[in-house]
């Protein structure tokens, strides 16, 4: 298989059938935390895209040095730190360059460091991309963040647009908030959970 | 000042059952939705957790004076990510089953929200005791639910818990409670099942 065909499967894969929230359970909290409204539910999946892909750059960078110097251990650590760093730079420049998007998306920037999703892609990316090929990894480890970001992205706003719907219905008391966006969220993992025929159809 | 035994008693009790991690305050959804397909995870994600929690509450609550105010969450995420990585090494090394089925979620016990929430909430405001004894209370409370949730979704997705066969081979088990999608509706209906309990004993105390 060449390398673009491998890109196109990977792509269906990250934001349909291995979906980050439905199937992999990764990026929970903001994905119930912020998914009140789909604008900001936008924003947030914009963000986190971005930091996704960065975060995915540097990290392979750096889990190439980890493995030259035989240090894998110490994977986790780098990683974090990284993603840290990158949260806050990515938060002063979007404050310099534009303020309105830094107004919108306001207190979630700094959240997306304890957003699992991100820590989760790099340790993926670690263990299949950054210790396993050389140079062309680079290029699929960033694919991967980005596409598992658009994933992310699609069920956070997705959720969203249900949940702008369940305001305005009828619930039990007992299950309004968490209880009912935890079921939906289980009906839309099970919808999910149709599109995993996918590749074996494809051979 | 109250009687030290009955505050430590409290702040014990308070994290498994008045600020419950799970099913109070809903924290650190994403273990607790995945890793409980079976209750062995369970038991050993919470208790993994537990142990990063009193050793990062420990450490925390001695550098309290120490750290300063501006820089003090990348420092207690440094704290906290070393004390992975040794639970990391340790489960790699003696419980190899258990690390195999955790995967990658044992180093993402960094970004659990529990484990920081506490360290900002509880850990650089109180005392060495006070604070490993709220980890205790925290990673326990996270365990028994971690082991409920996993244990009913065990018992319906395969008749079983704990790998012993409840049901005796005549049961069909219903895949649904396996795949994710059931991790989401049991925790769901536990957290709704859960309130109206609580609302109702609420109104018999007014009555």
């Amino acid at each position: 298989m060449d390398h673009l065909t491998k890109f196109i499967l990977l792509f269906i894969s990250c934001v349909l059938t291995n979906n980050f929230i439905f199937s992999r359970f990764l990026g929970c909290c903001p994905f119930l935390g912020v998914s009140n409204k789909v604008e900001t539910a936008m924003g947030m999946g914009i963000a986190v895209t971005f930091v996704m892909g960065l975060a995915s750059l540097f990290t392979w960078a750096v889990g190439k040095l980890l493995v030259l110097l035989d240090i894998q251990y110490l994977n986790t650590i780098a990683f974090i730190l990284i993603i840290a760093g990158l949260v806050q730079f990515v938060e002063m420049f979007i404050k310099k360059s534009s303020p309105t998007l830094y107004k919108s998306l306001g207190i979630y920037l700094p959240l997306i460091t304890t957003n699992c999703a991100v820590l989760g892609v790099t340790i993926i990316n670690f263990d299949s991309y950054v210790v396993e090929m050389d140079a062309i990894g680079l290029v699929y480890s960033v694919l991967n963040g980005v596409f598992s970001a658009l994933g992310f992205m699609l069920a956070i706003v997705l959720m969203a647009g249900i949940r702008e719907r369940l305001e305005t219905s009828k619930i039990p008391q007992p299950f309004k908030g968490f209880p009912i966006s935890l079921i939906t969220a289980g009906l839309m993992s099970l919808a999910f959970t149709g599109f995993s025929g996918l590749f074996s159809n494809l051979g | 000042m109250p009687n030290k035994k009955v505050r430590m008693s409290t702040i014990f009790l308070n994290g498994i059952i008045t600020e419950n991690p799970t099913f109070r305050l809903v924290l650190g959804m994403c273990p607790t939705l995945a890793v409980t397909t079976a209750a062995i995870n369970g038991v050993g994600m919470g208790l993994a957790a537990t142990m990063v929690l009193i050793g990062s509450n420990v450490v925390i609550s001695l550098l309290r004076n120490i750290i300063p105010d501006k820089v003090r969450i990348p420092c207690f995420i440094v704290v906290i990510c070393s004390f992975v990585t040794i639970v990391q090494m340790l489960m790699q090394a003696y419980v190899q089953d258990l690390y195999a089925s955790l995967g990658m979620f044992i180093p993402l016990i960094v970004v659990n929200c529990i484990i920081l929430a506490r360290a900002e909430a509880f850990a650089c405001k109180n005392g060495v005791l006070a604070s490993a004894i709220d980890g205790l209370g925290m990673g326990l409370g996270f365990t028994l639910s971690l082991t409920i949730i996993a244990s009913i979704r065990e018992l319906i997705g395969s008749g079983k818990i704990f790998g012993i066969d409840v049901f005796g081979g005549g049961y069909e088990p219903m895949l649904l409670m396996i795949l994710p999608a059931g991790g989401f509706i049991t925790l769901g209906l536990l957290l709704g099942i859960l309130n109206s309990v609580t609302a109702k004993s609420a109104m018999k105390k007014e009555a």
